[in-house]
């Protein structure tokens, strides 16, 4: 018997798609044995997602055949690529604001399920593999990390052969991290695959048996993570040598540039958090780390300190002056920049491209003229130095910011906050979603800023990047803020121990 | 004037008749809407349908033939709406104003030669025993096959829409078309069911008009009663039920004043016709700034075209 055959559970031939011009796809081949967790590695734009779309039946190849459990596979939607046993978790929410988590889990479903039966088996998903979720909530008023849940349980529960996950854990804490690879490790022991994308390279060797490497469209080999450095994958990744951030050098204590009391906010929606106990302070060059895994209050802050919400028992004091009740508008124009979590219809608007995105948070007016004519030519040159500073893949500065991936248009955003010189940065999960390279691009671009004197709020649920740049690091539980603390006094049992009052 | 010459069993029962119309329509495009399309042609594929009903009906002699035919009708012509938004991706707005004034208009030209003309009986239900009960009897039991529908339908779309996974998909499609595509639900096809039983519901709506309700053909007999039941779906929060009780109420105006002028009550007539809908335009005015503000009824993509992104 040829053992190779009987352990391939999925392959593709020389997988070709083009779009327009651009070679998304080309002669990809991989081979997914069974009971593996096989990592596909690759920066942003490198075709991962246009692959395994593919994968899933959401495109059909130009070129190029597939095999799944021995047998000719062409699936022409989702519908019949979940039928033969190939589920998928998205890596934007493909999930229905506005219905409830539980409707979002049955209308993900192909069968019909009695009610009873689908609560029950939710359940039972939900508590043996850790993916906490109130049913009834609706996606609207949930976290990231929770939306995330929701889906993995909408993925889980068709018990798939073949489950395709992209980029799973860029919203998770490490401890939520912990529990899904328990998960899936446990997914693949009971006879599931796993093609795992991501960009967090610890985490494939972590996890993953096998990892192929993708890079501009084309397989560049398939290597095992176990016996390679983070490092060494990653530079196979992007082709070239990578480097890590430091952290700004010491801030200066006597210039304080913002602190933050908050005594209690209660949230607008019935699913928020109210913020309690609040008390916090940057200075000058310093980066202020905020931990905490997703829906512990990181969304209600970040609309306190960018005063998308304004509340009486919140004083907010930036350089000696009190700003608690001026609109986000107003903070901008003396200094403050503001990059919040949601990229798309938050910190960007979708339908205006980038142009006009980097025209609508100008404070200074920079890019106006006499008379409220814009000035075209100032305009353009800074969206193309944003572009080309942070590496933002994109047709041009005529693009659609909704064009744009999730990455691409996050590095856009942070790029265009970065650029109007913030005395005051506060950003909210700066690299979601975002390659390694770019990702330590923006990192460094932040450290620059703080470096040349700005504070910096960073709030992120990526505890590595945290502990990467940080001076200070606090952690957000059930909204309340623990006391920050130098980075390099904290350990690493003691943030278990803060964050431990998370779970209960 | 005298306010007890206004018998008010009778004054229900026939502000359930003048509401039938309008809720069959509402319903049809509540499901339209529901689907993330909004089809400002009811008021076209409502004239439509009673012209055809009215000849259907006159010319077979049987009401319900006749009725058969206005649903088809209306059918149809929500499929050429269906075509113009979904396969050549129109702009609704533009695309369904174009039908209403496409469907008064040839409803106008095949109704010529029927003006005048009595439409055949459609004959009374009443059901054993209740109808027997004095008042609630004349008010509720006593109706045509027809109103009793409605009220079925009623029922059967609040059920399809709150328990029944077929309901589910549909929100879905409206909510967000792209999610839904990408978990491989059609949405064209999905659409394209949605907004031809939005045209058959119009045009039934219609039928009842010219059959059952006035019962002759005259042109723009209509008179603004698709506008109405756009509206009052609106004014129901995209919930079935509450555009039952809309719809009464609108229909409850429209009766009352009727039977004031037919009591002489001394309010000019021009008035009193306004009220119904001043009545609609006041409640859309109250929704939209109390507490309804912000609730989870508008489907989330409707009125946007779907563009299929690879």
């Amino acid at each position: 018997m040829n053992n190779k055959i009987e352990n391939t559970l999925f392959q593709c031939r020389a997988i070709n798609k083009e779009f327009g011009n651009v070679r998304a796809n080309n002669d990809i081949s991989i081979n997914v044995r069974s009971s593996q967790i096989h990592a596909l590695l690759g920066e942003n734009g490198a075709g991962k997602s246009t692959l395994v779309k593919i994968i899933y039946g959401l495109l059909q190849p130009d070129s190029g055949s597939m095999t799944f459990l021995n047998e000719e596979y062409s699936p022409k939607s989702p519908k019949d690529a979940r039928a033969l046993g190939v589920g998928m978790v998205f890596q934007h929410f493909s999930l229905f604001e506005p219905l409830t988590a539980f409707e979002n889990i049955l209308v993900g479903l192909d069968k019909e399920l009695g009610e009873k039966e689908l609560h029950a088996s939710v359940i039972m998903l939900s508590e043996s593999y850790g993916l906490e979720v109130n049913l009834s909530s609706f996606i609207g008023d949930l976290s990231a990390g929770e939306r995330q849940r929701v889906e993995i349980i909408r993925a889980l529960i068709q018990k798939p052969k073949l489950l395709i996950m992209d980029e799973p854990t860029s919203v998770l804490t490490p401890f939520e991290c912990e529990s899904l690879f328990k998960t899936l490790k446990k997914l693949a022991s009971e006879g599931t695959s796993i093609l795992y994308i991501s960009h967090k390279l610890k985490e494939i060797a972590d996890l993953c048996d096998t990892a192929s490497v993708l890079r501009k469209g084309a397989i560049v080999g398939e290597y095992d993570p176990k016996k390679m450095t983070p490092r060494e994958l990653g530079e196979i990744m992007v082709g070239q040598s990578l480097f890590e951030p430091k952290r700004p050098v010491a801030a200066n204590k006597s210039n304080k540039v913002l602190s933050v009391k908050i005594n209690e906010v209660k949230p607008d929606t019935q699913f928020g958090v109210t913020l309690k106990n609040i008390d916090l302070a940057v200075y000058q060059s310093e980066i202020l780390g905020i931990g905490g895994v997703a829906g512990n209050g990181q969304e209600e802050l970040m609309q306190v300190l960018t005063g998308e919400k304004k509340d009486r028992n919140v004083s907010i004091k930036y350089m000696d002056n009190d700003i608690e009740m001026l609109n986000p508008r107003e903070r901008r124009e003396i200094g403050l920049a503001f990059a919040p979590e949601e990229r798309l219809g938050h910190a960007a608007v979708g339908n205006l491209n980038l142009l006009e995105n980097s025209l609508i948070t100008d404070p200074k007016k920079r890019f106006q003229m006499k008379m409220g004519f814009i000035d075209f030519s100032e305009l353009n040159e800074y969206t193309n130095e944003i572009i080309e500073k942070f590496n933002v893949k994109t047709t041009g500065v005529s693009a659609l910011a909704s064009s744009l991936s999730g990455g691409n248009l996050q590095k856009f955003v942070v790029g265009r906050e970065i650029g109007q010189k913030p005395s005051l940065f506060i950003v909210n999960q700066p690299t979601w979603g975002v390659d390694a390279l770019s990702a330590a691009n923006i990192r460094q671009a932040i450290v620059d800023i703080a470096n040349t004197g700005a504070a910096i709020i960073l709030i992120s649920q990526d505890l590595d990047e945290i502990l990467e740049i940080s001076n200070k690091v606090a952690f957000l539980t059930n909204g309340n803020l623990s006391i920050p603390t130098n980075t390099m006094d904290i350990k690493t049992d003691e943030i278990g121990a803060i964050m431990g009052g998370i779970s209960d | 004037m005298d306010l007890s010459e206004i018998n008010f069993a009778v004054l229900v029962a026939s502000l359930i008749v003048a509401s039938t119309p309008l809720v069959l329509a509402a319903l049809g495009e509540l499901i339209v809407e529901k689907s993330g399309v909004l089809n400002l042609g009811v008021e076209g594929m409502m004239i439509i349908g009673a012209v055809t009903g009215f000849i259907v009906g006159v010319e077979t002699g049987s009401a319900y033939i006749g009725m058969m035919a206005a649903a088809m009708a209306g059918a149809l012509l929500s499929l050429l709406f269906a075509f113009i938004i979904l396969i050549m991706q129109a702009n609704q707005v533009a695309s369904g104003l174009a039908l209403t004034i496409f469907g008064l208009g040839i409803a106008a030209l095949m109704g010529h030669p029927y003006t005048g003309i009595k439409s055949p009986q459609i004959s009374t239900i009443s059901i054993p025993f209740i109808s027997e009960i004095p008042v609630l009897g004349t008010m509720f039991f006593q109706h045509d096959l027809i109103v009793y529908l409605s009220l079925i339908s009623v029922l059967v779309i609040w059920y399809f829409l709150n328990r029944m996974r077929a309901g589910l998909i549909l929100r879905s499609v409206g909510e967000d078309h792209d999610v839904a595509h990408s978990l491989g639900y059609r949405v064209v096809t999905i659409r394209f069911l949605a907004i031809t039983f939005g045209g058959a519901m119009a045009g039934v709506g219609g039928g009842y008009l010219s059959l059952v309700r006035v019962p002759q053909w005259t042109e723009g007999m209509t008179a603004g009663a698709g506008w109405i039941a756009l509206a009052l779906v609106v004014f129901s929060g995209w919930r079935p039920f509450r555009l039952l009780i809309g719809a009464y109420i609108f229909g409850g105006i429209t009766i009352l004043q009727l039977n004031l002028q037919a009591i002489g009550v001394n309010i000019n007539i021009a008035l009193l016709s306004m009220a119904p809908y001043l009545a609609t335009i006041l409640a859309l005015v109250v929704i939209s700034m109390s507490r309804f503000r912000g609730n989870r009824g508008a489907p989330g993509c409707l009125g946007r075209s779907f563009v299929k992104i690879t």
